[in-house]
């Protein structure tokens, strides 16, 4: 090995010069089996529970779509089109029934000439939501007086009606659907913003009595059940009110999910409130902001921003929360659909759950799309806290 | 000028923050008086003209309905006071036994979420985000009407293994009876329980003292379980099934549980159960990276260290909203309302408010029994936090 030193660098024939292609890692470790065995079979355990979670999956899944879409009704007229018959023994869902009365679970009895006006409602609502939602809006700052102020009485006059400019009267009692669900989320969350900020606010209070009456009222409404809190508004609320002006039945449920609502939305509120730092409070003082300016101007456009999301699951769990005025005898969209099942008519094995798979479909599909837009300002949010 | 003279500029009362804070209370206390007071006087008015009594005579009336379930003695001649015991004893059986259940799903289902395992988290997330966005009164409907009421009639029970039934009315399991001797297994179930939480104590002690561990697991399930069982059967098992027998129109015997009570459980767990998890979820998420690493660079194995690093650290910021859903699942019990279970609302706001039309009286009441519950634990949850709080140097 001595005489290697005079060799020249031609002779060096097992020089590597340029870097050798890099090898493929083996396929136990990459790709689509590697990715099993990192992910679903690291462990006995792990393949364990994989079959475990494979099998739930193969036991839920097929079925369900085989009863929701595979062996389903689409079109029919009665209750025969879902029975089962010889040649055709397994039913799955009946959306015939649904797609028949779909009119009933929209807008209950309303009557069916004047139901334009709910969609204008609907109409009118969905501007006002997506107003608000939108985070860059054009003048966001009108959209907070046509949400709250403009819109609320606009469908007022156009729900009830005025005879004096052509619009029939329709009784809430014709009221029913979809309709009376939304216009109890609505209601809930238009008056609960506003009434939940100020019982944050007196929460917060130096002043001993305005906290102590908010304190009161917050803990109260939280402790007790949603369920008792409609029955007091249904079978109270009349006795405390002059006997000729009892309000009617959705009224005072409306009383009672506002009440509700607001005491949950004053508690997110108030832990929106006390996440601002205390110099910006002092910093408001100290360019001469009274109470009210500080509030309006520099904490709660800061306070509610951050508390957005929060703002949003308390919607969610309002709206989901809005079923509970079925209890007191309010012809809402799940009570639509009870109804609608124990109708002879379409009284089939498979009606009651195709009524609640169409009720579940409703409700999933307006909160889950509310979380995903908590979920997404949370991040917008975050971004802009980044600097 | 007079204000020049003294020296002290004086602003008009009315600027003085002190005097407005007052000025402003003072409104508030009229205001909410006076609707209080015109709230009694229309009450006192509309109560008058209805001719409905009021005050809590009601209470030892007697109620002259029948209830469903029953954990106390009860039957029609009974009051209206006893009528409340068993919906306030149904309402806390309900409870009780979901926080239990919801516990157990909600752990399970929060730690499945973050498994590395993709397809197990991806199952837990689709339970939850499912879960989570239906209202919880459609899934009691389901469960009650779509699946416990589809269930076959009385003629064709499904048979459960060991003497049950499973129909359309309900559960119908053997119901044990203690014969004499079997009070030595229960006052060896209370040994046992004494003597486990004995052995924990000493169990600390001594691992504070030597670092030794000792399987206080194993121990506890010996003597709480293993104990008993073991007396019971030395002393010949001194305990008869009573099997329920389907007869023609109606099953005798055994214990019955209705289709009302499993629907509202099963409601109740499934719901909490998804809300419990994301708990867990963002408890165990809140402790730091390090602290799992650092229990692996000890030499602690996946298990050990998320049971004895991970968990503990996490239930500081889990125990808080864990509380605030067990009280959630107690206020939803009162949706049995829907399905009929003789809960405390079933019972009182329905049918004792309709019997007696004392609505104040009622409700009043009915609230007084929720705020207690919540006030009662979130007082234990304030001396619980206090406890565990971090101290801060």
């Amino acid at each position: 090995m001595s005489d290697t030193a005079t060799l020249t660098d031609t002779e060096l024939a097992y020089v590597q010069r340029s870097p050798i292609a890099p090898r493929r890692p083996p396929l136990a470790a990459s790709g689509a089996i590697g990715w099993l065995r990192e992910n679903l079979l690291s462990s006995v355990f792990n393949v364990v529970l994989t079959v475990v979670c494979a099998l739930l999956i193969a036991w839920i899944v097929p079925p369900l779509l085989k009863f929701l879409v595979i062996d389903a009704v689409w079109d029919g007229a009665s209750r025969a089109d879902c029975l089962p018959t010889p040649e055709r023994p397994e039913v799955g869902a009946c959306w015939a029934f649904v797609i028949e009365r779909l009119g009933f679970f929209t807008y209950g009895f309303y009557p069916i000439e004047e139901r334009w006006r709910v969609d204008v409602f609907f109409a009118l609502l969905a501007l006002g939501v997506g107003w608000m939602a939108w985070l860059s809006a054009p003048r966001r700052d009108l959209g907070v007086i046509y949400f709250f102020i403009i819109m609320p009485v606009v469908s007022f006059v156009l729900l009830i009606g005025v005879p004096a400019l052509g619009l029939p009267h329709v009784s809430t009692a014709q009221w029913g659907g979809v309709l009376v669900t939304i216009v109890v989320a609505t209601v809930g969350i238009v008056v609960s913003l506003p009434l939940g900020i100020l019982l944050a606010l007196g929460r917060r209070s130096e002043m001993p009595v305005v906290r102590l009456f908010s304190v009161i009222f917050i803990e109260f409404v939280r402790g007790v059940p949603l369920i008792t809190v409609l029955f007091m508004a249904s079978v109270m609320l009349p006795l405390f009110v002059p006997d000729n002006w009892s309000p009617d039945k959705l009224v005072r449920a409306l009383v009672g999910v506002a009440l509700f609502a607001s005491a949950y939305m004053a508690e997110v509120v108030r832990a929106g409130l006390q996440a601002i730092p205390k110099g910006q409070y002092e910093a408001a003082m100290a360019v001469g902001l009274g109470y009210w300016q500080t509030m309006r101007l520099i904490i709660l456009p800061q306070a509610l921003k951050v508390t957005i999301p929060n703002i949003v699951n308390t919607c969610i769990g309002l709206f989901k929360d809005t079923t509970l005025v079925f209890v007191v005898g309010i012809f809402d969209f799940l009570k639509t659909i009870e109804a609608a099942r124990g109708d002879p008519q379409w009284a089939t094995p498979v009606t009651s759950t195709t009524g609640y798979a169409f009720a579940a479909m409703f409700y999933f599909v307006f909160c889950y799309a509310m979380s995903r837009y908590a979920r997404f300002v949370e991040a917008h949010v975050a971004a802009g806290e980044r600097r | 000028m007079s204000v020049v003279e003294t020296g002290k500029p004086k602003a008009p009362l009315i600027y003085n923050p002190k005097v407005r804070g007052i000025a402003y209370q003072v409104l508030l206390c009229a205001l909410i008086g006076f609707l209080v007071y015109g709230a009694v006087t229309n009450a006192m008015d509309n109560l008058a003209r209805a001719k409905i009594a009021s005050g809590f005579g009601f209470w030892e009336h007697t109620a002259g309905f029948d209830i469903s379930q029953t954990l106390i003695e009860y039957a029609t001649t009974s009051t209206y006071g006893r009528a409340f015991w068993v919906g306030l004893l149904n309402t806390l059986l309900v409870a009780g036994l979901g926080i239990v259940f919801a516990t157990i799903l909600g752990f399970i289902i929060g730690i499945a979420r973050l498994s590395k395992n993709w397809l197990v988290a991806k199952v837990a997330a689709a339970y939850v985000e499912l879960i989570r966005n239906l209202p919880l009164l459609l899934q009691l409907l389901f469960w009650y009407n779509a699946v416990l009421k589809a269930l076959p009639e009385l003629r064709e029970s499904l048979l459960i293994p060991g003497g049950g039934f499973l129909n359309n009315r309900g559960l119908f399991l053997p119901q044990p009876t203690f014969k004499e001797g079997a009070s030595a297994a229960l006052i060896a179930l209370l040994v046992g329980i004494l003597a486990s939480i004995a052995v924990r104590i000493w169990a600390k002690r001594r691992q504070m003292r030597t670092g030794q561990r000792a399987p206080v697991l194993w121990i506890t399930l010996a003597l709480v379980f293993a104990l008993p069982l073991g007396v019971l059967v030395l002393s010949g098992v001194p305990v008869d099934f009573v099997y329920p027998e389907a007869g023609r129109f109606n099953i005798r015997g055994g214990i019955e549980v209705l289709p009302e009570f499993m629907a509202l459980l099963f409601g109740l767990v499934i719901y909490t159960a998804a809300f419990i998890a994301e708990v867990v979820r963002a408890g165990i998420l809140a402790v730091s990276k390090g602290q799992a690493e650092a229990a692996y660079a000890l030499g602690l194995r996946p298990g050990p260290t998320l049971r004895l690093v991970v968990v503990p650290l996490a239930m500081r910021v889990i125990v808080p909203p864990l509380t605030s859903q067990y009280l959630n699942l107690t206020k939803n019990s009162s949706l049995a309302v829907a399905i009929g279970y003789p809960d405390l609302v079933q019972i009182f706001t329905g049918t004792v408010l309709n019997q007696t039309g004392q609505a104040v009286e009622v409700v009043v009441i009915t609230m007084a029994v929720y705020l207690t519950i919540s006030l009662v634990t979130s007082f234990l949850m304030n001396l619980y936090n206090r406890r565990v709080a971090l101290v801060e140097r």
